[in-house]
């Protein structure tokens, strides 16, 4: 009871001992400007995504012919009303780009999800157990780096008919090709260190060594792979749907209303400045987040 | 090098073979040919015939068997839409993406390269952290988006150059752009991390001491090592930008395989769609089969494993 309250206090373990390996991360954290911005940033389009049922002015399917085209506010025919302008059917272009960030997300994160388990999976698989295995694996990645992914997504797309879910399995199941690549050379890095043969030693059983000594030590690298691949999944979403076989309309996504805003691009540049310009920021965003992490946790693989 | 270059061969083959067949399947899992070449007023009797008549009833190993032994005859067969022979148009078309291909890539080296040797001469100084940011930047671009713009302001406001077509030399410039900027942040930084390497190792600094100019250290001693891994690079970037031509010759209206490949997906052309994934991830195969021996050829460590 009495130990804190005495004047000459024991100093705290912090004082004394050197900052933790988590402590050092933190710091070099706080100092990364690149992580920072491009966190909290992405912070604020998540929020914009999530609270755009009640934040957005307008519902961004509500069609309008009698307020088609309003230009946004920095036109002199622009009105608060429409901020950011209207589209072609008079719907709201501020609260159709809010919805779109919603897609644009939950496209994104949910192919990094499927991709990320199957190429995590196949990754870890291969540096772990090597040899024959190995080949067999390394033969499949160099497979499907060979096809090319967009034009394969297109055409199955177009085949299955376009949907949102069929989009998102399409990619998802298309995109694992970084995940297992980085999965694999990581965990073929880890393999050979001491602790892995100690836990073999112990007699610990595969599964376990793969949990408990293996996944904890590739996780840094998981984590950059997954936020560059959700970028990535972000931008092939949005170029299926420009092409017209992603996201269907009305839904608002900001390849599609690119393509959409096209045919008016000479006179009414805002309608594809808009949401390239969010689709731009988002993607910023997150690379700069995925950079950020990877500069902090392996500060060493930054070249 | 001959054991070295005879099994790459063989592995490229088995990855060619490999990909005929998922394309195959995924293609036929995904659409039915039969109704697609019936055309959308056919009757169900009309399918099925078309489907006895062309062979789609067959089990789907047998299909494949059919058309993989014309394939390798030079048969990948008829355009449902064009009714031509698949191959002739696909070689009709191919000039167009691989020129576009060539000016992509070499635009992406001649940007790439000298920022990232720039940025390595003078580390985590201002100028590597600009050309950084610049790469960053640059990658957040969607290259339609990117398109649209280069079209708006060069084509539309500034009427320096042509939007669409093929005809000159004139009409490549902001395709190639387009297609090849997305390549240099990662060449560049390859770039700049093998100079870093490189720069610091024992023999650079032994010319140096010899009294070598500078200009010849950094170009002929320093910048022919660290190129070797560029060169696999680009072979696998000039792979990805003959995908990535679907999206800007389908914007740009240029006559190549890419847009071609848009045309077969709207009509699905499943013969024509088939040949030009093959025919892509062809090139792909063969670029980096070519890159891994010019790396052995350049790096004799690599052939011993």
């Amino acid at each position: 009871m009495a130990i804190s309250t005495s004047p000459d206090r024991l100093p705290d373990a912090a004082e004394i001992l050197e900052p933790s390996p988590a402590a050092l991360m933190r710091r070099r954290a706080f100092r990364h400007y690149g992580l920072i911005i491009g966190g909290g940033f992405l912070a604020l389009i998540v929020f914009v995504a999530l609270a755009a049922p009640f934040i957005a002015p307008h519902d961004p399917y509500d069609q309008e012919l009698t307020r088609r085209l309003i230009p946004p506010i920095w036109h002199d025919k622009g009105t608060w009303e429409y901020p950011l302008g209207t589209d072609g059917f008079g719907r709201g272009y501020l609260s159709r780009t809010m919805y779109g960030a919603q897609v644009s997300l939950l496209i994104g994160f949910t192919v990094m999800l499927i991709s990320g388990v199957i190429g995590t999976a196949m990754g870890i698989a291969a540096g772990y157990f090597g040899g024959r295995f190995d080949m067999i694996i390394t033969f499949i990645i160099t497979t499907r780096l060979a096809m090319p992914a967009i034009l394969v997504a297109l055409a199955v797309v177009a085949l299955v008919g376009s949907s949102t879910t069929v989009v998102i399995w399409v990619l998802g199941l298309l995109l694992w090709d970084r995940f297992a690549v980085v999965m694999r050379s990581t965990t073929q890095q880890i393999r050979n260190l001491d602790y892995v043969a100690a836990a073999e030693a112990a007699g610990c059983s595969t599964l376990r060594i793969l949990m408990t000594e293996i996944m904890p030590n590739v996780f840094n690298a998981l984590i950059v792979v997954a936020t560059l691949e959700v970028a990535h999944a972000v931008l092939l979403e949005a170029a299926l749907s420009f092409l017209g076989l992603g996201v269907q309309p009305p839904t608002p996504s900001w390849g599609l209303m690119i393509s959409e805003g096209k045919g008016h691009m000479f006179f009414k540049p805002w309608l594809i400045a808009i949401p390239g310009f969010a689709l731009f920021v988002m993607i910023l965003c997150i690379n700069m987040l995925g950079d950020g992490i990877r500069d902090v946790t392996a500060p060493e693989n930054r070249n | 090098m001959l054991v070295y270059a005879v099994k790459r061969f063989g592995l490229a083959l088995l990855v060619l073979v490999a990909v005929s067949v998922i394309t195959f399947t995924l293609l036929r899992l995904s659409g039915d040919p039969a109704a697609a070449m019936a055309g959308e007023s056919a009757t169900a009797e009309d399918i099925e015939y078309v489907r006895k008549h062309y062979g789609f009833d067959r089990s789907l190993p047998v299909q494949y068997w059919d058309w993989a032994t014309k394939a390798m005859q030079g048969d990948l067969g008829r355009s449902i839409y064009l009714k031509q022979p698949v191959a002739q148009i696909i070689i009709e078309k191919a000039p167009v993406t691989m020129k576009l291909g060539a000016i992509a890539l070499t635009f992406a080296l001649v940007l790439s390269i000298p920022l990232g040797v720039l940025a390595a001469m003078r580390p985590n100084t201002l100028v590597d952290r600009t050309a950084l940011t610049i790469s960053v930047i640059g990658q957040a671009f969607p290259s339609f988006f990117f398109a649209l713009i280069l079209i708006y302001v060069f084509g539309v406001a500034l009427r320096w150059l042509p939007i669409t077509g093929t005809d000159t030399w004139w009409h490549f410039i902001m395709p190639a752009v387009t297609l090849g900027y997305y390549a240099t942040p990662a060449i560049m930084r390859l770039t700049r991390a093998g100079m870093i390497e490189v720069l610091g190792s024992d023999y650079i600094r032994t010319a140096r001491a010899k009294g070598l100019r500078p200009g010849i250290v950094l170009f002929k001693h320093a910048l022919r090592n660290a190129i070797i891994p560029v060169v696999s690079l680009s072979a696998v970037q000039l792979g990805f930008m003959l995908g990535g031509s679907i999206v800007i010759e389908t914007i740009f209206s240029m006559h190549g395989i890419g847009r071609l490949a848009w045309q077969s997906i709207q009509r699905s052309d499943f013969e024509m769609m088939q040949a030009i994934v093959l025919t892509i991830a062809c090139f792909y195969i063969v670029l980096t089969f070519l890159a891994d021996l010019l790396n052995a050829f350049l790096d004799p460590r690599i052939r011993v494993h």
